[in-house]
């Protein structure tokens, strides 16, 4: 029974029997931000830092540096859209957007 | 040396649980393997094993109790029959997927409808592709040793498959037989100590079981397992003459009675081939060269093995103890003929399905297919490829 680690290029024999993950501790590695439609707008003007969205967020999508969410960029590789962190969001500072409006970026 | 006691299948089966002592038993009491269970029960009670005994409301609950504590790292073991291992039906794939080694003794039932709590191997023929080694014991004895087998089969670090004890319900399950019980030190040292691979309870050392697996990674996972069956196959065979060392009763994947120079034989499983054997026995008497292939592995399927082993016969017959409803053939029959097929033995086959849901089958309409099949090899001539045995009308 082998310990291999995953990679997409890895054959059969390579795979952990069992299908387990040997790895602990590696959901952050998994990219869900593939599944999103919607992306989340923050305007950091109105933002009152009260990190009810950090709170929310079922992804660990959104960092928090020294108590504060404004001004910090969402993780778009981990944010699945789901746009929770905009219906919490006491003063609506947040906004989700289509996917198609980014195009230029994406 | 054992010690020879009458003993009826399911107290077999429940002594050698009790002397391998697994660390947990979760099961769910349903006929014909009851007895097992309460017996077992009875010795957790007396104190003559440290097993934790995990009541259940249901079989998946049973199922799932298993695998988790396998999981856990835990040497655990079972017991059903018929719809009790139908409605584990989600969890069997699930324990060999993880390939945990649990053992489950299955006494073998009809499954409904119409309800039914006699014998035939229909329950064991639907878990047929889940995953799990399955072998067939023929007498209470061989639900013993195999109950042992089993253990020290599924543990093996390149196997890691669960594993059935099957035997026959009531026939062999409640039938009292002189059987050769071993000192408990002695299977003790035989099983050796578990060495569980990843228990959960390592906390230190901490992975995932059961994770999401979609199209980018299950079809390698399930080609990873296929990879583990062949190794059950060298296993079951290597393990059986080391019980064989230990004990003297040896074990293969199959037993051939007067093969060699059959010209007519038939394939079976469980205590039917017990009968044939009785048969075979008379028609040599009587001149006829007449053989048994009793298959002891149905999972994995020794295909090269029985070809092998029937290859030179002028005419077979594959005795079916189930149906396959809406398909041509029972299961065992289609996958002898496969194998047959493939590797090129033009061996006239045919199919009898016999004793649903109980029906006894007679050592006289044995001996009726060995004519049929005597017919076939002088005539030449095609029989009815699938006749049923003891059905009225």
């Amino acid at each position: 029974m082998s310990d291999r680690v995953y990679s997409k290029t890895a054959g059969w024999q390579d795979m952990a029997a069992g299908g387990v993950i040997p790895q602990a501790g590696n959901a952050e590695e998994y990219a869900t931000g593939g599944w999103r439609t919607f992306r989340p707008v923050r305007d950091d003007e109105k933002c009152i830092d009260c990190l009810q969205c950090w709170i929310y967020c079922p992804d660990n999508a959104i960092k928090v540096i020294d108590q504060k969410v404004s001004g910090i960029p969402y993780d778009l590789v981990h944010c699945k859209g789901c746009g929770v962190c905009a219906a919490i969001c006491p003063v609506k500072c947040i906004e989700m957007k289509p996917e198609t409006d980014f195009e230029d970026e994406n | 040396m054992g010690k020879v006691m009458p003993l009826e299948g399911n107290n077999a089966i429940a002594e050698a649980m009790r002397q391998i002592n697994p660390d947990v038993v979760a099961a769910y009491p349903i006929t014909p393997s009851t007895e097992i269970v309460q017996t077992f029960a009875k010795f957790v009670a007396d104190g003559k094993v440290t097993t934790n005994f995990v009541a259940v409301e249901s079989e998946h609950s049973a199922m799932s109790a298993c695998t988790a504590a396998a999981a856990a790292g835990g040497r655990v073991m079972n017991a059903t029959s018929a719809n009790g291992l139908a409605l584990m039906w989600e969890i069997l794939y699930i324990t060999a997927s993880l390939r945990q080694p649990v053992v489950l003794n299955l006494v073998n039932r009809a499954l409904s409808g119409n309800i039914n709590i006699h014998c035939d191997h229909s329950d064991g023929m639907g878990a047929r592709d889940s995953g799990w080694i399955q072998i067939y014991g023929e007498n209470a004895q061989e639900g013993y040793d195999n109950c042992i087998q089993c253990v020290a089969i599924s543990e093996r670090e390149d196997v890691r498959l669960p594993s059935m004890n099957c035997i026959d319900g009531f026939f062999v399950s409640h039938a009292y037989e002189m059987v050769e019980v071993e000192e408990d030190a002695a299977v003790q040292e035989w099983i050796g100590p578990y060495k569980p691979v990843r228990p959960l309870l390592d906390i230190k050392n901490p992975y995932t079981v059961g994770p999401l697996d979609l199209w980018d990674y299950y079809f390698e996972h399930k080609r990873n397992q296929l990879s583990a069956y062949p190794n059950a196959k060298e296993a079951i065979i290597e393990e059986g003459k080391r019980f064989g060392q230990a004990f003297g009763r040896e074990y293969g994947l199959m037993e051939c009675v007067d093969l060699e120079d059959a010209e007519v034989a038939v394939v079976a499983l469980g205590s039917t081939a017990g009968m044939c054997k009785d048969v075979v026995a008379d028609l040599r008497s009587k001149g006829v060269k007449a053989g048994l292939l009793k298959l002891r592995v149905f999972r994995p399927f020794p295909d090269a093995e029985i070809v092998a082993a029937l290859r030179n016969c002028k005419a077979v017959a594959v005795f079916d103890r189930a149906a396959s409803y809406g398909a041509s053939y029972g299961p065992l029959y289609s996958e002898v003929a496969a194998a047959m097929y493939t590797r090129g033995a033009n061996v006239p086959c045919v199919n009898i399905i016999y004793g649903l849901g109980g029906r006894e089958i007679r050592p006289d309409q044995i001996a009726d297919v060995y004519g049929k099949l005597n017919d076939i090899k002088t005539t030449g001539q095609p029989a009815d490829p699938v006749s049923y045995v003891g059905v009225r009308g």
